[in-house]
């Protein structure tokens, strides 16, 4: 499942990939130093060097590093929680990093650590991902033992839920409660996990980390674009010959992805960009797009946790959509009503156009509650629900017309993409 | 009246709210309510001479999820 893209992704000797992901488990301390050289000394100037570096968050919201690190830099016993919940069930890219470079990923927690002049770091793994649970404890052992580290490291196996992976969501397990968001009167970087200044990153983020504070701004600014600097993990899955996890410079083409992944970008009928909260691009359209905010606005779509799964070839686009609103709103965490009552009707108003109701009036009524859900959550996950069933009605609008005028039979609607059971929320 | 009271906005903590719909009984002027019962805000600044109403709203809710704050804070 991990591999690395071939050509033609530009490589250049300073811009070689892949940084982060080795094609081979480096799992030992010893390999681990061998194949990304020499651990990092704490430096007082590494927020300065992420913020040259431009480092944007991996965890989907694409926020800059820096400013987070600098929010809770200086506090009172900050406390560094790194993310790998990864409850998008379209991505697998946190638990092939934590599988294959543990300890870059644990450098990255420490060095960020040190700059924010934290003591305390917390590595958050889903308990379902048993195996990455137990690699990531085997490198703290060995970390331990070898007294490399003078921040103290822990990991928490995390419900298995979407909104788990949520930062309040998180926060509030930690602290004891249900992992579901909370009303946050106050920022997370003043008042977090033990009431303390809390940094939450994804852990892609913080392997980025853990390779500017060996190899500097300049270094990682030599691949992606000027406005989104560096390489990113995507998990490209759906019809590919060879799907899985790669590293790929920012800017890379999707064309160019979608091939080094074996799936036919003139054949799909669109690809989902951005997981569960993101964006179908039409076949269509894939041309020219490249894997950065300025290309990706342009059809609509975002990065997001670089989740891209490919429709197959006469799979109908509107049955899946329809599918995935349905497990978004069963994800719904029973808290705020809009996001409690809204999401199910939604969904079955997705279910009424798979059906071909015929008087049109699920779309209005679909309209109308995509509207109203948006923002009316203590988190985004009513806004990103929405936005995915948008982009559905978008992108399939043909299939809607062709369900509601049974024209001619329905297309191949076998699930592709998967709905996990809900775990419970402790 | 100073420059914050007039910038004043109406929100709701959407975990607290069980839609009681009293705010939207006592401020219908930027509250209305949705098919499910739950307030939907006006996002507009709330003018001074409706501030009275906005605290009456607020004092009134059954479980405390709706608060009047200066807009300028966040």
């Amino acid at each position: 499942m991990t591999t690395t893209l071939d050509p033609p992704v530009p490589q250049t000797a300073a811009g070689a990939l892949p940084r982060l992901l080795p094609s081979v488990p480096v799992r030992t301390l010893a390999e681990h130093l061998a194949h990304f050289g020499p651990a990092p000394r704490p430096h007082h100037g590494l927020v300065d060097e992420v913020e040259a570096a431009g480092l944007q968050g991996r965890g989907g919201a694409g926020f800059p590093t820096a400013v987070k690190m600098r929010a809770v830099a200086g506090g009172r016993r900050p406390v560094v929680v790194a993310n790998g919940t990864e409850g998008e069930p379209a991505s697998a890219k946190d638990r092939a990093l934590l599988s294959a470079a543990p300890h870059l990923v644990l450098d990255g927690v420490v060095a960020a650590a040190e700059a924010v002049g934290a003591a305390e770091a917390i590595v958050c793994v889903e308990r379902s991902a048993v195996g990455v649970i137990r690699v990531v404890e085997h490198a703290l052992a060995e970390r331990r033992a070898a007294r490399v580290d003078r921040i103290a490291v822990r990991v928490e196996a995390t419900p298995d839920r979407y909104v788990a992976g949520e930062a309040s969501a998180l926060v509030h397990w930690l602290n004891g409660g249900d992992a579901k968001p909370t009303f946050v009167a106050t920022h997370l970087s003043d008042k977090g996990v033990g009431g303390r200044p809390t940094l939450v990153d994804n852990v892609e983020t913080l392997a980025h980390v853990a390779l500017i504070a060996r190899h500097g701004a300049a270094w990682f600014r030599n691949v992606g674009t000027a406005s989104d600097p560096g390489s990113a993990l995507v998990t490209i899955s759906g019809a590919a010959s060879r799907p899985g996890v790669y590293e790929v410079p920012l800017g890379v083409s999707l064309g160019t992805v979608l091939w080094a992944a074996g799936a036919d970008a003139a054949r799909t009928p669109a690809v989902l960009v951005g997981g569960y909260f993101g964006t179908w691009i039409p076949g269509a359209q894939i041309d020219g797009v490249t894997l950065d905010g300025a290309s990706l606005g342009r059809v609509g779509a975002a990065f997001g946790c670089g989740a891209i799964a490919v429709l197959p070839s006469g799979r109908c686009g509107l049955a899946e959509a329809a599918r995935i609103a349905r497990w978004l709103a069963g994800e719904n965490a029973g808290q705020c009503g809009p996001c409690m009552f809204g999401l199910p009707a939604i969904a079955a108003a997705m279910d009424a156009l798979v059906a071909g109701e015929p008087s049109g009036g699920a779309e209005q009524d679909l309209r109308r509650w995509l509207g109203l859900v948006k923002g009316r959550g203590a988190c985004k996950h009513p806004d990103g629900a929405a936005r995915f069933v948008e982009s559905s009605l978008r992108v399939f609008r043909d299939e809607i017309i062709v369900h509601r005028g049974r024209r001619r039979p329905c297309p191949d609607t076998t699930p592709l993409l998967p709905t996990p059971a809900p775990g419970p929320w402790r | 009246m100073t420059a914050a009271a007039r910038r004043a906005e109406i929100v709701v903590n959407p975990i607290a709210c069980v839609a009681h719909g009293v705010c939207a009984e006592l401020f219908p002027e930027r509250i209305t309510l949705d098919e499910w019962g739950y307030p939907i805000i006006d996002p507009r600044p709330v003018p001074e001479h409706l501030l009275e109403h906005a605290r009456r709203a607020v004092a009134a809710c059954p479980t405390l999820a709706l608060l009047v704050r200066d807009a300028a804070r966040r």
